[in-house]
């Protein structure tokens, strides 16, 4: 299963997903810059990522803490999520998602 | 700001997190005094400012504590060694002195000397996050009352001003509740019309609203007008991408802390992509006398584990003691079979 990942410069990365394992898992393992301050506890909103071309309408559902904590993160957008909150799947293999600004 | 007079003491410690902590009790036990700078005002580090109430399950017997038990179980522990704490100072300068020892000063004027400085900062400082607004630190610092600030230190220096505040956790309310009295016009924008904050604090606000005290909008702020120094207003963008200008005097955003490396990077010690390269017998950066433990060091097999950083800080002691004591011999012992331990523990 496949992520691609659009970073800070705006080069595009084509990471291998894995079952169970959270975006930001693969986001940070892949060397990509993002901070994940808290581990993915869903405490700090620093693996904010914004999720594109329809993949958002596709994920389930932001939890009442995700949606709370993205309070705390900069440049909110409809389709924002934090990364650690979204579990890799067969259902996410090609999910697209863009880092969000610092 | 005048300079207090310098504080001499055994170690320096850059960090009160739960390694910082547990080093106090480390170096207490081999008879060494610590004083401990940390940018937030308050210890525990990331275990208390981003999950205070969320359970930790590998501290070894403890099966599940949360970070703010971790912290006064630390504290409670270390209280017999009577550490000195500098709370919401940021360490901002490192020098060496002629004698050996080292200089430590904090951005409010602390200066510390210690033959011993070890560095427990995690991932670094904690400062405000800065909204990713074109040009927004042309208008920080320009004083009190204008421009864009992160933090309110003295309410009057707001009054009569037209404010725009931007978030949605406790202080983003709190400071709307407070300031509103005495702003000319306060302004609330957030992304969404619904709030992270305590529902007593939304009901508040939601009560200036209603009598026209607070304005309110589902907006996020997209540029910033004015000389550089001198805000003048902002762009504000509504959820349907509509944009529209704003005048206001001040801007300020919160949207919590995020983790800088900070002033640690211009120290002079040899860093590795931001962490402090150390050897696994001492925990010593390249430069002696410079220790580095918990997430901000690495090495080969590097685990950033809470659990990791009190084996290093054990470690860490040993050798620190050589160099704050050079003359003595180090005694090797346990807390369960020494009464001279326990002594110092307030146990015998």
């Amino acid at each position: 299963m496949k992520i691609i990942a659009i970073d800070r410069q705006g080069k595009e990365h084509t990471l291998e997903g894995r079952d169970g394992w959270s975006v930001m898992e693969i986001l940070r393992d892949g060397g990509l810059d993002i901070a994940a301050e808290c581990g993915g506890a869903c405490a700090c909103a620093t693996c904010h990522v914004y999720v594109n071309d329809g993949w958002f309408e596709k994920l389930p559902p932001r939890s009442e803490s995700e949606i709370d904590m993205l309070d705390m993160a900069l440049a909110v957008e409809p389709n924002s999520r934090l990364s650690c909150q979204i579990i890799c799947s067969e259902e996410t293999d090609g999910i697209k998602v863009t880092v969000a600004p610092e | 700001m005048t300079a207090a007079a310098p504080i001499e003491t055994d170690v320096a410690i850059i960090g009160a997190g739960p390694i910082g902590l547990f080093a106090v009790f480390e170096l207490g036990l081999l008879d060494l005094k610590c004083h401990l700078v940390d940018i937030l005002d308050r210890p525990g580090g990331q275990c208390t400012e981003l999950y205070p109430e969320k359970p930790i399950y590998d501290i070894p017997g403890l099966p599940i504590v949360t970070g703010q038990e971790l912290t006064n179980r630390l504290l409670e522990q270390v209280k017999p060694f009577d550490p000195q704490f500098h709370f919401g100072e940021m360490a901002t300068a490192l020098e060496k002195l002629a004698d050996g020892r080292w200089k430590l000063t904090t951005d409010a004027g602390t200066t510390l000397i210690a033959p011993v400085v070890v560095i427990a900062a995690g991932a670094g400082s904690f400062v405000p996050k800065r909204p990713p607004v074109p040009g927004i630190e042309t208008f920080e610092n320009a004083g009190d009352g204008v421009g864009v600030h992160y933090a309110v230190r003295k309410m009057e220096t707001f009054r009569g001003k037209n404010i725009l505040i931007a978030g949605g956790g406790d202080s983003a309310l709190d400071w709307t509740i407070n300031l509103a009295p005495l702003a000319k016009s306060l302004t609330l924008v957030h992304h969404r019309d619904g709030f992270r904050a305590a529902q007593h604090s939304v009901n508040q606000m939601r009560e200036l609203e209603a009598a026209g005290k607070v304005k309110f909008h589902v907006a996020s702020v997209k540029a910033l007008h004015g000389e550089p120094g001198k805000l003048s207003g902002v762009t504000l963008a509504g959820p349907d991408k509509s944009e529209w200008h704003h005048e206001t005097d001040v801007f300020l955003p919160f949207f919590g802390l995020t983790i800088k490396l900070g002033p640690i990077a211009e120290f002079g010690i040899n860093l590795h992509e931001n962490l402090i390269p150390v050897d696994t017998a001492r925990f010593e950066s390249q430069t002696p006398g410079i220790f580095a433990i918990g997430d901000i060091n690495t090495y080969t097999g590097k685990l950033k584990l809470i659990l990791s950083g009190f084996h290093e800080a054990a470690l860490m002691a040993q050798a620190a003691f050589h160099i704050a004591r050079p003359n003595e011999k180090l005694r090797f012992q346990y807390t369960t079979s020494s009464s001279n331990l326990q002594k110092k523990l307030g146990v015998s």
